[in-house]
């Protein structure tokens, strides 16, 4: 089997250990070079499967001492070993890396180090929280293990984690990648020379700077400090619902308090017992996710899109703009007026010069990225698209005569794209011509930001169609999920029960803060209050009316007048400087806008002692959520129960400790929803009727969504 | 020395699939060179039978006797040439015998010269650029006795400008004496700035606009622009427009350290903020280019450029009295040294393990050039004899940041293809020295032929030059390179080595890098292919031009004489493979 990135599996464990032992024994063999033949790939990490084979935490904790065994010896190898590295070396291959004697990395955008195992929930078992802090010392160490972020190659020297950059090639006398590996083992050659012959030498010469540090690092009191305060953060921002990065900070702890032998045992046993938990196996749940959404199920499209043309340089127009212009495709933006045009150009070269000050670009980059960008006010052109996407107004008659503007002057292979939160797209297209043609692809505020694209498609729209728009959306870096039609899509009608479920919780007399503080505290990254700002109440009242009347009584909650009469008032969210918040520019804390409660106060209802504990809130919030998105499944809008969880995480910020609401039904235990589901149903009727799918998963516990 | 490199033997081993176990078969680092060095040096058995007298015999049949088919007369005097030279494997002839196009005008190059090229910041240090600009058009005034108002057209190239003379061909005109009804521009183009000047000069002609052209280029790195930072700039333009005290002093007032901190010149290319000797360094380890064969390189240049300034073959250098100090008569960073000494210096650019260092670069130059270009009708008829045609260029550019210095690899096969020769035709090379590694990646690109069919589109490599018509006076590492001056340097010294070594055609290839410190955006390069003929004796009948009535052209049959059947270096293929250095030419 050909697999397209090296990662650590037994088999390759095993060829390492018969390598290494051959080096080791041979005398002519005075040090070795460690390079992988696959361009673009060190080693990307352990091998998952392997991990989520093991039924015990013991079992996972044999795998890390395993790990540790091998690599303690690659770390006393008396012979040097230098690690030469080209692509991602991430995770057990970034541990791999650090237990050699010396590190060479080509200094290609292709080429990041990073310790990503927080991410699924887990921690660097090979010797990495052990290494780590004494290479790039206490503080860059916890940065690197507890947000799990890509290094890129200079950095990773000037951190001290690579000892040497070499440069990638240009056309030769052979393929750049080809050559740039061949030239990265002739450096790396040369240095394991220079190490055996004492040119290089492997203690280097500590700086001033350095021995301050050091000095410092080297009080207990400081040392307490720091792990006080990096605790302290890690509960701030995870709420305490992750647990890997407690684990890393004791796992580091041990080791430098206790010595390597408890820090190495308390290492091993901290990656057994993270790799049995919950979170864990959510997040690794979100990763082959997320690995799934971003391929093209539906196969390559006719025609690649080269020219691509967006309708509004609103937020969202210019967003897509922006995700679009650099990825080689030709965009033209087209508003109807100058200032608006002006105004989505203005956030196209902003989002591309912000890239520039992180240097993830260069100026000429950006400029001649631009030049691909065409801003106008008329149709001039449109017979070269080979795709439109609307971002116009979120009203049915704009979108018609939208449609059928573009249709009088695009060429007949053109798709036409429509960028609606809610609208149902058959709608949309009863205007069109050839409706084959027609698709909606949902993109989320902020563009550049939001991981997620949802693609909707009707009976009529082709598959070729569909192929397309995935093609385009994974251009554009997004991941990926295909629903069906209907109203609200998938995202918008999971987020709008409870969003109505919010304000019936505001109108009960929670403060705005207090709701914020339920919905993080149950993992979401934003609060309910918030989320409704960012939306913008405008769009929420819009939508929770659009959809109430689509979906009837059971969409009720909160009074959809709460909405209408903020929007009234102009507390339109963020947009306005004044929703559930007040915004002040400039400011990152907000205050909680003071007319609300007065406003609040017109609407209010009484609640219900039973069901209004902190918990009890938390859950009709989340209940809701999940009941509509098993709906979904359950009515064919959704493709399956991943797209589903990846849908939610990504677009609509469910908590990624819990894997999406399907992997949250199955581990949650689906009785003990529909439980809590029949409480609240006995005080608010049907809106927390549980769905049938929902009832057959509760009535069998066999019945998982997730195998 | 063999030994102690393997000291210590290697293993490399690969993940996965098939580790390779090496070192232990030890393939000496030495004998590796030996194998990379081999495709630069091309095995020749080629003769060169188109002499002067050839040609005059040629061109005085075509001349004097038109009823007599000239080809023919080329049969003959190949044949009877030929024989004489038996003993040397086979006979070549050129693919073509002229390069003169019907219907196009012959352009000539007359004369060109050039000041001596100095290092920056040595005898030229206190002078500015149009100083040497007039220097270099004086000495072409004085070696051509070119009346002052017989110019139609005047142009100059350069690089990094000095902001007072920003058209620097006009202030050096004037200054030289030319008419001021003259008029003159500058150009700019990285290190071709002054081939663009030249073609310029032939596109002028070509189009019948003028006749006679001065086109030259200047460089001088001893004094470069430096600004104030922006900030401070804004502050000074607004400090101009302020209108009351209060205004000016708050403006004043609001001037804070870090606009004090002057703006450099920038060392790296604008479009990708790299180095031009990063790149070149980059491109030598692309290409495989051992740090060796870059020292050899720079050796052979500098051991060459020696011989050729011993020689006095460097005649187009004038002598020039600097205002305040001494008269310059040679070029001053010409320094033969020792492989041993050369493999001591450090990599200047990618360190540690870089190839690229001072000595192997060609280092930043002062100077000035000038050549004087006619049509071929003018020129006889103002009594010149003109040195060679110019007859085809030929500009391409590619991608700045990994093939910025390759430019001649992708422009040579082009110019080639333009003129019906073949790379055998070619009787001397002249290529721009930026670094020896660059050269050795544009020679080894040239031969490959998975370079010409990935890259350039070709079924088959053109091949690399022979190196014995290559840069054989030294080069731009060895004589310097005043950016904006080299390119008319190579035209006229192909034009003196054509007429030294009585060859036929010659080629010139510059890539535009601009050496260390240039910031300009390089990725065109110039090439010309010159085609040399004996002028003959020509019966002007009646005033040629205007008043002027020119006697007729004499043949220095002296010359031709001595250049007759010269045989050029013919290399069996005997598997006996020297290496650069140890060529003698």
């Amino acid at each position: 089997m050909f697999l397209q990135v090296n990662t650590l599996s037994v088999r390759m464990q095993n060829e390492i250990i018969e390598v290494f032992n051959e080096v080791l024994a041979n005398d002519a063999v005075q040090s070795a070079v460690l390079i992988s033949s696959k361009p673009g790939c060190f080693i990307a990490g352990a091998d998952i499967n392997m991990i989520q084979a093991c039924n015990t935490s013991e079992e996972v904790t044999k795998l890390s001492q395993e790990g540790q065994k091998m690599f303690e010896r690659i770390e006393k190898s008396p012979k040097p070993i230098v690690a030469a590295i080209n692509g991602s070396c991430l995770g057990g291959g970034l541990e791999f890396a650090i237990a050699c004697q010396y590190r060479v990395a080509t200094k290609s955008k292709k080429t990041v180090l990073g310790t990503p195992e927080v991410m699924l929930g887990l921690l660097p078992g090979a010797g990495g929280t052990q290494r780590l802090p004494k290479m790039v010392g206490i503080p860059g160490a916890f940065d690197m293990m507890l947000t799990g972020r890509n290094i890129k190659a200079d950095k990773a020297k000037k951190m001290g984690l690579v000892h040497q950059l070499v440069d990638p090639l240009g056309p030769g006398l052979k393929s750049p990648e080809e050559r740039t590996i061949e030239y990265l083992e002739e450096v790396a050659i040369q240095c394991a020379r220079g190490i055996v012959h004492k040119k290089i030498l492997l203690t280097k010469k500590k700086g001033m700077m350095q021995k301050v540090q050091d000095y410092v690092m080297g009080i207990a009191f400081v040392r307490q400090q720091i792990y006080k305060n990096v605790n302290g953060k890690v509960m701030k921002m995870s709420k305490g619902l992750y647990p890997a990065p407690l684990k890393i900070i004791e796992s580091v702890k041990a080791g430098l308090e206790q010595g390597p032998d408890s820090g190495y045992l308390a290492e091993a046993q901290n990656f057994g017992k993270l790799a049995m938990t919950s979170e864990s196996n959510a997040l690794i749940g979100l990763y082959h996710g997320q690995v799934a959404c971003k391929k093209n199920r539906f196969g390559v499209p006719e025609r690649p899109v080269k020219n691509l043309a967006i309708l509004g340089a609103g937020l969202m127009g210019a967003g897509i703009a922006q995700v679009t212009v650099d990825k080689g495709i030709h965009t033209v933006l087209k508003d109807t007026t100058v200032e608006g045009l002006s105004r989505g150009q203005q956030q196209v070269y902003k989002g591309l010069n912000d890239k520039i000050k992180k240097k993830a670009i260069t100026s000429f980059e950006r400029d001649s990225t631009l030049s691909s960008l065409t801003g106008q006010l008329d149709y001039s052109g449109f017979e070269k698209a080979d795709m439109v996407i609307e971002a116009v107004f979120e009203d049915i008659n704009i979108k018609h005569r939208v449609i059928k503007e573009v249709e009088a002057v695009i060429p007949p292979h053109c798709i036409f794209a429509t960028n609606t939160s809610a609208l149902p797209i058959k709608d949309i297209a009863a205007a069109s011509m050839r409706p084959e043609k027609v698709i909606g692809m949902h993109y989320f505020s902020p563009v550049d930001k939001m991981q997620l694209l949802e693609i909707i498609t009707t009976d009529k729209t082709s598959k070729d169609t569909t192929a397309s728009a995935v093609a385009v959306g994974l251009k554009q870096g997004k991941v990926i999920i295909v629903v069906g039609d209907g109203p609200g899509f998938y995202t918008t009608r999971c987020l709008a029960p409870m969003l109505a479920e919010a304000v019936r919780v505001l109108q009960e007399g929670v403060n705005p803060k207090k709701l914020d503080a339920l919905t993080t505290g149950f993992g979401f990254p934003v609060g309910a209050a918030t989320l409704a700002d960012e939306v913008g109440i405008d769009v929420a009242a819009h939508v929770a009316e659009d959809l109430g009347k689509a979906f009837g009584s059971r969409f009720g909650g909160g009074n959809v007048d709460v909405l209408k009469t903020m929007v009234e008032r102009g507390f339109k969210g963020r947009k306005s400087g004044k929703g559930c918040y007040v915004y002040t520019p400039g400011l990152k804390s907000k205050d909680v806008n003071p007319d609300i409660d007065d406003l609040l106060e017109k609407f209010k209802l009484t609640p219900n002692p039973s069901v209004s504990s902190d918990s009890d809130v938390q859950y009709r919030l989340v209940s809701r959520f999940v009941n509509e998105a098993v709906m979904c499944l359950q009515e064919g809008i959704l493709n399956g129960p991943v797209e589903g969880d990846i849908g939610a995480v990504f677009g609509l910020g469910f908590p990624p400790c819990l894997g999406g609401p399907f992997r949250f039904v199955d581990t949650f235990g689906a009785d003990k929803l529909v439980a809590k589901m029949r409480r609240y149903e006995e005080v608010y009727g049907n809106h927390f009727t549980p769905c049938q799918l929902l009832l057959d998963h509760a009535k069998d516990s066999n019945k998982r969504f997730h195998k | 020395m063999r030994q102690s490199l393997w000291r210590g033997y290697c293993v490399t081993f690969r993940l996965f699939s098939n580790h390779r176990v090496y070192g232990c078969s030890l393939q000496p680092v030495g004998q590796n060179y030996w194998i990379t060095a081999l495709p630069t040096l091309l095995i020749w058995t080629t003769l060169f039978v188109l002499t002067d007298k050839m040609a005059s015999m040629l061109m005085n049949s075509l001349r004097c006797c038109p009823p007599v088919n000239p080809a023919w007369a080329v049969q003959y005097a190949t044949r009877s040439l030929s024989t004489s030279v038996q003993l040397h494997a086979q006979v070549q002839t050129k693919s073509k015998k002229t390069l003169a196009k019907p219907g196009v005008k012959n352009i000539v190059l007359v004369e060109g010269v050039r000041t001596p090229f100095l290092l920056s910041g040595t005898t030229y240090a206190d002078l500015m650029p149009h100083d040497l600009a007039r220097a270099a058009l004086q000495g072409l005034l004085h070696k051509t006795s070119l009346p002052k108002d017989a110019v139609d057209y005047i142009i100059y190239g350069t690089v990094i400008q000095e902001v007072k003379t920003s058209n620097v061909a006009r202030e050096a005109s004037l200054g030289a004496g030319f008419s001021d009804k003259i008029p003159s521009h500058t150009v700019t183009m990285a290190c071709i700035s002054s081939n663009v000047a030249m073609t310029t000069g032939v596109g002028l002609i070509t189009a019948g606009q003028c006749d006679t052209i001065v086109a030259g280029g200047v460089e001088f790195m001893s004094d470069v622009p430096i600004r104030h930072s922006r900030k401070m700039r804004k502050t000074m333009l607004a400090l101009n427009r302020a209108k009351t005290l209060g205004q000016r002093l708050s403006l004043i007032g609001s001037i804070r350290m870090a606009h004090l901190t002057p703006e450099l010149p920038a060392v790296a290319e604008f479009s990708t903020a790299e180095t031009m000797g990063h790149s070149a360094d980059r491109l030598a380890a692309a290409f495989g280019v051992t740090r060796l064969e870059q020292d050899e390189f720079a050796l052979r240049s500098h051991t060459l450029a020696k011989q050729a300034q011993d020689a006095g073959l460097l005649s187009d250098v004038i002598s020039f009295k600097v205002p305040g100090r001494d008269t310059v008569a040679k070029d001053n960073g010409i320094r033969p040294s020792s492989m041993e000494q050369l493999a001591k210096l450090k990599p200047a650019f990618i360190k540690p393990h870089g190839t690229v260092t001072a000595a192997n670069s060609s280092f930043l130059t002062d100077g000035a050039s000038a050549v004087l270009i006619m049509s071929e009708e003018k020129a006889l008829a103002m009594g010149y004899k003109p040195k060679a045609y110019l007859r085809d260029f030929v500009f391409v550019s590619q991608d700045p940041k990994d093939q910025l210095l390759l430019g001649p690899a992708y422009g040579t096969p082009k110019v080639l293809a333009r003129a019906g020769l073949t790379m055998d035709d070619i009787d001397v090379f002249e290529f721009h020295e930026a670094f020896a590694g660059q050269i050795m990646a544009n020679l080894k690109a040239l031969d490959s032929d998975w370079f010409a069919q990935t890259y350039m589109g070709r079924k088959v490599k053109v091949g690399a030059p022979a190196m014995e018509k290559f840069n054989l006076w030294g080069g731009s590492l060895s004589l310097g390179h005043p950016f904006g001056a080299t390119g008319c340097r190579l035209v006229t010294t192909v034009a003196h080595r054509l007429l030294k070594e009585g060859g036929q055609y010659g080629l010139v290839a510059a890539c535009a890098a601009g050496g260390q410190v240039t910031h300009y955006t390089n990725t065109s390069s110039y090439f010309n292919v010159m085609d040399r003929k004996v002028i003959l004796p020509v019966c002007v009948s009646g005033p040629c031009d205007g008043d002027r009535s020119i006697p007729p052209v004499e043949q220095d049959s002296g010359r031709t004489e001595m250049m007759q059947e010269k045989t050029v270096y013919a290399y069996t293929q005997s598997g006996v493979t020297p290496t650069l250095s140890d060529c003698t030419y």
